[in-house]
């Protein structure tokens, strides 16, 4: 019987890849669960901080941070881009390269520079492929990040910005709509563009200690370092939820391949039963 | 009595929120105690234990490793850090960060990568073509 045997291994063979895709699928399922309770837990930081810098926005009025002040021209521009370390995950990453790409190609029309810090070792891949300028790089950050972590790459990034080698820093994240979708984007980080909301009526300040210069730089570094932590959080509550799809949408290809493979092995073995059962016939015919 | 909002949040996870009465944390000039109506005041925090103590009376301890105090009338709010910081320490670590670019860069062509990844598209065409014949030949 012809081939019979090649495609039994065959279907073996996706069976077992069939195995490892639904293994993949479960554990990201739990993980994409845990990476979503981080999440949320890391929001109520976001939102203080973000009250915080926006009291200071409105309260002192004799030290403006740099990072509050626009500049008037941009001659290079900073891009931290958070990636996966891991593939598998469906357009994620790539989807997100496209967008930076397309900003960058933007950039370098008006002739503006990038200098690139990549978190995650696909986007050090990618990047260092380019030609870009890749001044920082942090990955294997693993499924629980810590932001103790990033605090070297994004100082790299901030202090290139005070002294005034770039002209404004941006960030190109992921970010998470529900499992099924994840959404690619490019938010502008600093200078931040002051809030237009509730002005206040009376004058007021905060009492600085030890002064208001420093308690500013220190306030506005926790500022960007949590909005890029916040973005490699939901990156990885991201990576999950593709993998989940990724691997769910295998895992029914390999079934359907099998069906398909089963068939075409019930046909060969039903057509070789049938050739032997004629030889036999043809066989006492001749006797 | 009259009492005021408190939060301590770290980037990681929220630590404490609800109603007290009295705090006192270390701030970088020295210990400050905030009771409601304190004027509006900002400061950052040494590492060390911030004491909370709540609407009905109990004493909290919760230890900071650093981070901002600031306190609105009815509100105050501590963002704690997690990370043990320090001029040198995270001058260490962005000197690290930049290591690794560089040494990224310096491999351009990795060509163990790109071997692998060619190895394995063969044999995914090898299985791809096998498949192909055994369809042909079953119909």
């Amino acid at each position: 019987m012809s081939g019979g045997k090649e495609i039994k291994g065959q279907i073996s063979s996706i069976k077992n890849t069939q195995k490892i895709t639904k293994a993949m699928e479960m554990v990201a399922a739990s993980k994409m669960k845990k990476a979503q309770g981080r999440m949320s837990a890391a929001r109520p930081y976001a939102k203080m901080i973000k009250n915080v810098v926006g009291h200071l926005a409105n309260a002192h009025p004799e030290y403006k941070h740099p990072f509050l002040v626009q500049r008037d021209s941009v001659k290079r521009v900073g891009l931290i881009i958070i990636s996966t370390d891991r593939g598998l995950c469906g357009g994620l990453n790539t989807n997100l390269f496209k967008q930076a790409l397309k900003k960058i190609n933007e950039w370098k029309k008006n002739s503006i520079e990038v200098d690139v810090c990549a978190i995650g070792s696909k986007a050090e891949r990618f990047f260092k492929r380019l030609d870009v300028n890749l001044v920082a790089q942090v990955s294997h950050l693993g499924d629980s990040p810590e932001i103790n972590d990033v605090i070297g790459s994004i100082k790299i990034m901030l202090d290139n910005y005070i002294e005034g080698n770039i002209d404004e820093l941006h960030l190109a994240e992921n970010k998470f709509i529900n499992t099924m979708s994840q959404e690619p984007g490019v938010t502008h980080l600093i200078p931040t563009e002051p809030s237009q909301e509730d002005e206040r009526s009376h004058h007021w300040d905060y009492i600085y200690e030890p002064d208001s210069k420093s308690v500013i730089d220190n306030l506005l570094v926790r500022y960007v370092e949590s909005l890029v932590y916040r973005g490699i959080v939901e990156n990885v509550a991201c990576e999950m939820s593709a993998r989940m799809v990724a691997m769910k949408s295998a895992s029914d290809n390999a079934s359907n391949l099998i069906d398909e493979l089963q068939l075409i092995y019930n046909k060969a073995r039903q057509a070789s039963i049938t050739q032997e059962l004629s030889e036999i016939v043809a066989g006492a015919a001749a006797v | 009595m009259t009492t005021m909002h408190l939060d301590i949040v770290s980037a990681e996870e929220e630590i404490f929120s609800g109603s007290v009465k009295n705090i006192v944390a270390a701030a970088m000039m020295g210990e400050v105690g905030i009771h409601p109506k304190h004027t509006p005041m900002i400061t950052p925090l040494k590492p060390g234990e911030i004491k909370v103590i709540t609407e009905d009376g109990e004493e909290h301890f919760i230890f900071v490793s650093g981070g901002v105090l600031e306190v609105q009338p009815d509100i105050v709010t501590v963002l704690a850090d997690t990370a043990i910081r320090g001029e040198d320490l995270d001058e260490a670590k962005a000197a690290e960060s930049k290591k690794r670019a560089e040494e990224a860069l310096a491999d351009k062509n990795d060509k163990i990568d790109a071997a692998k990844a060619l190895a394995e598209l063969a044999q995914a065409t090898a299985q791809l073509k096998m498949i192909e014949n055994l369809r042909k030949k079953s119909k």
